[in-house]
């Protein structure tokens, strides 16, 4: 077989160039409402993984105001910009919901560092992290998100945004939104010919093998 | 009352194989193809890539976005298994450290691995430094069953000529992705020659093979490729050999023992069904194990008679013994050359596109033998924990403004950071000749069953000098090939107390040694046709007949071994020896 009986194989070369980029690129629907319900066996998948899936889906392990709070944080870490929308536009609250039943280990840093962030403003401002001024949301970030310049007492603080932190990007940067955000281009099929001309040049590469 | 009946299947096959994998697999297609009727039995389901495949899914579609709760290379991996199975323990001596990577399903763990397609040069069979046992067979004897493993499965790469990095029989590579020729050009100011890699996938069409698509570069070998474009064992080897009619399988069957009549010879096995629990019987002229190297011993050690009091093909006692994994250390950092770079496909190939072979000289090193260096980065497919490392090194280089600012962070500049280091990321990975020692092995554990009431292995298994001087030598290369480079590491060089950033025993998934061929009954398990030296209708095709290996990943020395060790069975039968 070639590559043409290749992309046959695929179910892709019938339909023409343009839908097969259509149909793996990143506006495609079907993952959409698969991630969004987990529900949808995928092939491959084995039985006991899909049931522990649906069991944790269903599961709930934080309250309202937890979660609302994550979406603050969330969207503090990543905001929308000119490119692309933030966290919670890219269901990244939902995602940490699934990560902390599937990673128990997280479930106290996380509740724990939610717990902290409202006893501190409660301390600071008299109010919970999420009825703060975005100002007063943004003072006590400052004093987390910086590990080396952080405060001694800050420390649990520092934990816990950095948890929070790496949670909400791979959250953000794995969703449909995400991956066209970060500019991947790949997970189509294709051929491979080498780094691009004018990428060798502007490297100072000679040819494509270097 | 419970009524306990062993189901016995009537049939005398005319050989049964143990396993599914590389070798119990390339057994299975030649003489499949031969007209001998073979039965295989495989522990886990059966498993098509044309149809069961994550192939081309987005990290969406997983709810952990691939992260490796469930699997241990993430969600998207083809194999199922890992580091631990619910129910199947296996336990390891006070002191001693082994982490035993099993695969259960059709394929075992071709279903996961790198595509990396080395074969073993003449001194790895035949050393010249006198450190480890000779193979009773040299590079020559099994040269032409390499050449026949290339023509029939596919390997691309490079001719070179290296002495002990023999070249085979190559369609083109795959050519360097952006990092790569930055590698190359650090590491050879390093002193470190890299090559082109060599892989079995099929970056081109394969002369008089059918049924199998050339690569179409979506880099994701090892999710399994639904047009059969690389080298797994099910689709290229058990799915094939099933369509000469000669072949079939019995998927979830997890076979207890080998029996053998009063001359001890093996008569069959019998198993367990995983999904009914039902015992069954099978019976076979011969029988070949290709379990993986620790299952296939673990099965040996289980099977005691009258005839092999202490197991099976015993009588030397070095069943399980001469256990050996490779060495494996990694090391890596980002490129400030790559920050902000252009954004184009470059998935490539699911295997290596370069790789630096052994190079060193052992007179003038404090270990004997060597390693290979495999190299990664570059912009790949987003998944769980993929940008963790950028607020730990965003400090390290001015912004675009040319700012110096804070590590960590967050906001739109932090959004931006993401995107500036993404593909700016360069590691490599060590992966080196551990010698073969008696005393690290695996037995049966005394006072310990499975979920099936089989016994387990217990473990012993210690590095010694030799391998940690080797981790601290990659770790001292690695750090060299990254500064000519112009990477920037952020992360201290591991010291003595880590071994260097040594793996564990087991963790590179390299294991064999543990039926190990030779020409002395007394001190080997196995002849040089892997051929049970107690029982000549006893064959082994995983691993485990491997004197010592090479720095060189293993499948494709199981793969000629195993087609060697098939025709030699084709050869007997003629002659009427079994």
């Amino acid at each position: 077989m070639n590559r043409r009986d290749s992309l046959k194989a695929l179910g892709l070369a019938a339909a023409g160039g343009a839908l097969l980029l259509d149909g793996c690129g990143p506006q495609s629907k079907t993952g959409k409402e698969t991630a969004a319900k987990g529900a949808e066996k995928l092939p491959g998948v084995q039985d006991w993984e899909h049931v522990r899936n649906g069991k944790l889906a269903g599961e709930t392990f934080f309250t309202d105001h937890e979660l609302a709070t994550i979406g603050v944080v969330a969207d503090i870490i990543i905001p929308a910009d000119g490119v692309s929308g933030g966290a919670t536009d890219a269901g990244v609250p939902a995602f940490i919901e699934f990560m902390v039943k599937d990673i128990p280990a997280y479930q106290t840093p996380m509740r724990g560092g939610l717990k902290w962030l409202d006893v501190q403003c409660q301390r600071r401002y008299g109010q919970v992290f999420t009825e703060c001024r975005e100002s007063q949301q943004l003072e006590l970030v400052d004093e987390i998100a910086y590990p080396a310049k952080a405060k001694p007492e800050m420390r649990q603080g520092v934990a816990f945004f950095s948890l929070m932190r790496n949670l909400t990007a791979s959250g953000f940067f794995t969703s449909e939104l995400g991956v066209k955000d970060i500019g991947y281009v790949g997970n189509r099929p294709g051929v491979w010919d080498g780094v691009p001309q004018d990428v060798l040049q502007a490297h100072g590469f000679k040819d494509a093998w270097g | 009352m419970i009524s306990y009946q062993i189901k016995e299947n009537p049939e005398v096959y005319d050989a049964v194989v143990v396993g599914s994998g590389a070798g119990g697999g390339m057994a299975g297609y030649v003489l499949a193809n031969a007209g001998l009727k073979v039965l295989m039995l495989e522990a886990g389901p059966f498993f098509d890539p044309a149809k069961d495949t994550m192939q081309l899914r987005w990290p969406w579609e997983s709810p952990r976005r691939g992260a490796s709760t469930v699997r241990p290379f993430g969600d998207f991996d083809a194999a199922y298994g890992g580091w631990e199975l619910d129910g199947e323990p296996y336990t390891r001596a006070a002191g001693t450290e082994f982490d035993w990577f099993r695969a259960r399903m059709l394929g075992g763990r071709t279903n996961h691995w790198g595509r990396i397609s080395l074969r073993m040069g003449p001194d790895d069979f035949k050393p010249k430094d006198g450190v480890t046992d000779p193979w009773p067979i040299s590079y020559e004897e099994l040269k032409p069953y390499y050449d026949r493993v290339d023509r029939m499965i596919g390997i691309y790469g490079t001719v070179e000529g290296i002495h002990n990095e023999p070249d085979g029989i190559f369609l083109k590579p795959p050519k360097p992705r952006l990092n790569e020729l930055y590698i190359r050009r650090g590491a050879e100011k390093a002193g470190v020659p890299v090559i082109a890699g060599r892989g079995s996938v099929l970056t081109e069409a394969l002369p008089g093979v059918e049924g199998r698509g050339t690569c179409f570069y979506c880099g994701q070998c090892g999710r399994a490729c639904r047009v059969y474009g690389d080298f797994s064992s099910s689709s290229c080897l058990v799915i094939p050999a099933m369509k000469t009619g000669n072949l079939t399988v019995i998927d979830n069957a997890m076979v207890r023992e080998v029996l053998t009549n009063d001359e001890g010879l093996a008569t069959g096995v019998s198993y367990v069904n995983t999904k009914d629990l039902q015992e069954y019987t099978v019976r076979g002229k011969t029988v070949i194990l290709g379990a993986s190297a620790c299952e296939s011993a673990r099965l040996l050690l289980n099977s005691h008679s009258a005839a092999h009091p202490g197991g099976l093909g015993n009588s030397s006692g070095l069943v399980g013994r001469y256990l050996h994994d490779s060495t494996g250390a990694s090391a890596g950092g980002f490129l400030p050359q790559l920050l902000d770079r252009k954004r184009y496909n470059e998935d490539g190939v699911g295997s290596v596109h370069i790789y630096s072979p052994w190079w060193g000289d052992n007179s003038k090193l404090n270990f004997p033998r060597g390693y290979h260096i495999e190299y990664g980065g570059g912009m790949r497919m987003p998944s769980y924990g993929f940008t963790d490392w950028v607020p730990n090194v965003n400090h390290l280089v001015p912004t675009k403004d040319g700012k110096q600012r804070e590590q960590g962070g967050y906001g739109v500049s932090l959004k931006e950071d993401y995107r500036r280091f993404y593909g700016a990321s360069v590691g490599m990975a060590g992966r080196g000749t551990a010698l073969a020692r008696y005393d690290n092995y695996c037995e049966i554990d005394p006072s310990r069953v499975d979920k099936y009431g089989i016994p387990v292995l217990r473990f012993h298994y210690k590095w010694a000098n030799e391998e940690v001087e080797q981790a601290r030598h990659m770790q001292e290369t690695f750090r060299e090939i990254l500064h000519e480079m112009g990477a920037v590491v952020a992360s201290p060089m591991p010291g003595p107390e880590t071994k260097y950033g040594l793996e564990a025993p087991g963790k590179i998934i390299h294991e064999g040694g543990t039926t190990r061929m030779g020409d002395d009954p007394k001190k080997s398990v196995l002849n040089k046709w892997s051929q049970s030296h107690d029982c000549r209708n006893l064959f082994v095709v995983d691993a485990g007949p491997f004197v010592q290996q090479g720095d060189k990943n293993l499948t494709w020395t199981i793969l000629a071994l195993s087609m060697r060790t098939a025709d030699h069975i084709l050869q007997q039968r003629n002659k009427l020896n079994i």
